[in-house]
């Protein structure tokens, strides 16, 4: 077994955890349980970069959220308005582990073509825990 | 001075007939639409879009849909299997049964079924574009009253 098969399991098992166990959390914890799995530090920058560029398809994280999430965002298809992203400005963000998977899956899949890894969904939890 | 006074009394009387006929039809607009929404289905269907009433699709429709959300009108809206269940029974039950919605429309989309098409035709193609509107399936961008159900004409607003 490789190392990267271990910690892929190691992940799923952690987050399976924190999933099931306690279902309130806090963008801190999420973001330390996402950087845990691949053992690297959260980059605010590269969450950025991931958050409002383009990945080969026709949405970004900001078509919808908008480039900076601390205003109410509007639905790239249906128009319906999206509560601001950043926990600063929308307390409710990031506290509920399964809805935080459900989104980054389907939304890393819409834009990106796949699941973000857990080190990318650190790096957008950590870049939005910056905006004030 | 009265501009009207050289219509006939009939036509008048064939007026207020037309009138009235009319404002019933567009009272059956509520018969279909106003059942209470499941909890679950306005959590996670209205996330993205209008908590659309069940009756506007027949059970048909509504099977596929939930069948597939991985792959919804080109977006992932998946969800774990004990909630696709639990929207599945509500919506198949509550499902549009009455003649105009007995049919799938073309894509199982609300807006491409006849009833729709026929109700909106007076609505001009740039209307639908207007940033405001957006989506054609975007229904409370000019029906005031979509999220309890109230899609009559008399609250209709078309945005500039």
């Amino acid at each position: 077994m490789t190392d990267s098969i271990l910690i892929r399991l190691a992940s799923a098992t952690l987050l399976a955890a924190l999933v099931t166990a306690t279902q309130a959390t806090t963008p801190a914890d999420l973001q330390a349980a996402y950087s845990a799995l691949p053992a690297t530090p959260a980059v605010p920058d590269r969450g950025q970069q991931l958050f409002t560029n383009r990945h080969g398809r026709e949405w970004s994280c900001s078509s919808c959220h908008g480039a900076v999430p601390t205003h109410p965002g509007k639905h790239a298809s249906t128009g319906k308005p999206i509560a601001p992203l950043a926990p600063a400005f929308n307390p409710e963000r990031f506290t509920d582990a399964a809805k935080t998977e459900k989104w980054f899956r389907r939304n890393c899949n819409d834009v990106m073509g796949r699941e973000c890894s857990p080190a990318e969904k650190a790096d957008v939890i950590s870049w939005l825990r910056t905006l004030k | 001075m009265n501009r009207h006074r050289w219509i006939p009394r009939t036509l008048w009387v064939l007026f207020a007939l037309l009138g009235a006929s009319h404002a019933v039809r567009a009272g059956d607009d509520q018969r279909g639409p106003s059942v209470a929404l499941l909890p679950k289905y306005k959590q996670e269907c209205a996330a993205c879009h209008m908590a659309f009433p069940p009756g506007m699709l027949p059970a048909d429709s509504w099977a596929r849909l939930t069948s597939d959300l991985p792959h919804h009108y080109a977006t992932d809206a998946s969800l774990d299997a004990a909630t696709v269940s639990e929207l599945a029974t509500w919506l198949s039950a509550n499902a549009g049964t009455y003649k105009r919605v007995r049919e799938a429309p073309p894509e199982d989309r609300i807006t491409k079924s006849a009833w729709f098409i026929r109700k909106h035709d007076e609505v001009p193609a740039d209307v639908w574009k207007r940033p405001a509107v957006k989506s054609a399936a975007n229904c409370a961008a000019c029906h005031t009253q979509a999220d309890q159900g109230n899609f009559n004409e008399h609250t209709v607003r078309i945005p500039r």
